[in-house]
């Protein structure tokens, strides 16, 4: 990895600003955000090494992890955070790039019948919104 | 009291046994919700895309509806969320609210308060008088609360309760006679929507939350959302599948417990729509309190 700080000016760190409204570089690496997220055993980086990569300019990284599609938005990393920033809301900001580009998470013909059939509507609605492509 | 009510799409579908329950007891305390005439999905959960306003058009427009009596009330977690995230957006994002109230051809300036039920019983009713009304009925269960995240978090913008150590379910259970199991995991979340697209993972949440609670000595987990209901209840079978000291433990939305200690018919619980079955434990209190009426 070769860290500029020219990288700090791409339009891609702009824009996961813009969507999530959330300024990263007040994060100071404390990892509460992990330590507190109730799925990270599933993820491949940790919440705050996600924020991390994009501090340095490395948001590539960050959009390819598995971890965000596996974030929830409980808000527990943005309740503890001592910095107030709002890690869920960088997750989702990650995702809406890509779906926004058609890239999708969930395929919608792929869900079991029985699954559609089971879960409460919100889960699919809410579902959807964080995992379909556009 | 009347309330306008928005019961969201869930609770008119896979979860009517919250609604049914919700409206049999509130009406028992003489607060009757007036469902709204023209409602929408609220398009759970908060749409956190900052640059765009799309997300909020649903939920703005349930909120504008409420505009004259300037409250709705809700049940559903996610619901809640929603509605009371978006009318925040409305209040402090002068932009984004023309962009909404133009696109919904509707004039909405966020004065609308959604409330939940918990809140109303809380600050309307009071646990006290709510009480001395059940006299001390459920005593003897032992129930642990369960929050999950969206009625807690951000706290700042939900003004629900404090959400690291919430009080205002373990207050209504006292007021029911419940013995309250404290656990550490019940801001913690289910799963919640990753169920949909890794089941696994919201089973390992799930799984969590009910082991603690049940080696703590929880009969009885008490929820206020059909999704962590749904995770919650249907996971049991498989955890128990792995791990054969769990023994189960019922899964039932708050308002179902109240019906319940408020002798209201039984024909609102449809407690026969959980894979674990809460009425061997809730035995002692069920067929007493409905009137000499045929039960369902």
């Amino acid at each position: 990895m070769k860290l500029s700080a020219k990288k700090q000016d791409d339009e891609v760190i702009a824009l996961i600003k813009e969507i999530s409204g959330e300024d990263v570089r007040a994060c100071y690496q404390c990892g509460k955000c992990t330590a507190g997220c109730p799925l990270a055993s599933s993820m491949d980086l940790m919440p705050n090494q996600i924020l991390r990569l994009i501090q340095v300019g490395e948001y590539e990284q960050a959009l390819k992890a598995r971890a965000i599609w596996w974030c929830a938005s409980c808000l527990t990393c943005a309740a503890r955070c001592p910095k107030e920033v709002d890690p869920a809301r960088v997750m989702d900001a990650l995702r809406t790039i890509l779906m926004r580009r058609g890239i999708t998470h969930v395929e919608i013909p792929a869900i079991p019948a029985h699954v559609l059939a089971e879960v409460p509507q919100q889960a699919l609605i809410g579902g959807f919104r964080k995992f379909v492509g556009y | 009291m009347r309330l306008p009510y928005f019961p969201g799409c869930t609770l008119h579908s896979k979860a009517q046994n919250f609604d049914a329950s919700a409206r049999a007891a509130a009406g028992a305390l003489d607060i009757f919700l007036d469902e709204l005439p023209d409602w929408t999905c609220c398009g759970a959960t908060f749409s956190m895309s900052a640059d765009s306003a799309m997300g909020l058009a649903a939920p703005t427009r349930i909120l504008a509806s409420a505009k004259e009596a300037g409250k709705l009330l809700t049940l559903c977690s996610f619901c809640y969320n929603t509605l009371k995230r978006t009318n925040h957006v409305i209040k402090t994002d002068p932009e984004r609210r023309a962009k909404v109230t133009n696109f919904i051809e509707q004039e909405y300036d966020g004065s609308v308060r959604t409330l939940h039920l918990l809140e109303v019983l809380r600050d309307e009713i009071g646990f006290e008088a709510l009480a001395k009304r059940v006299g001390r009925k459920l005593k003897g269960l032992k129930v642990a609360p369960y929050y999950g995240c969206l009625l807690l978090r951000p706290a700042a913008e939900l003004e629900f309760d404090d959400p690291e150590r919430p009080t205002i379910l373990e207050n209504f259970l006292a007021s029911l006679g419940c013995q309250v199991v404290d656990f550490p995991h019940k801001t913690e979340c289910c799963g919640s929507f990753v169920a949909v697209s890794d089941r696994g993972a919201a089973v390992e949440c799930s799984t969590r939350i009910l082991e603690t609670a049940a080696t703590l000595g929880a009969e009885m987990l008490v929820v206020s959302c059909p999704l962590c209901q749904y995770n919650l209840d249907q996971c049991q079978a498989e955890i128990r599948a792995s791990r054969t000291r769990f023994a189960g433990i019922p899964v039932v939305y708050f308002s179902q417990l109240l019906a319940v200690a408020l002798g209201c018919e039984e024909s609102c619980l449809h407690f026969e729509q959980h894979a674990v079955d809460p009425r061997p434990r809730l035995s002692a209190w069920l067929g007493q309190g409905a009137p000499a009426a045929v039960q369902a």
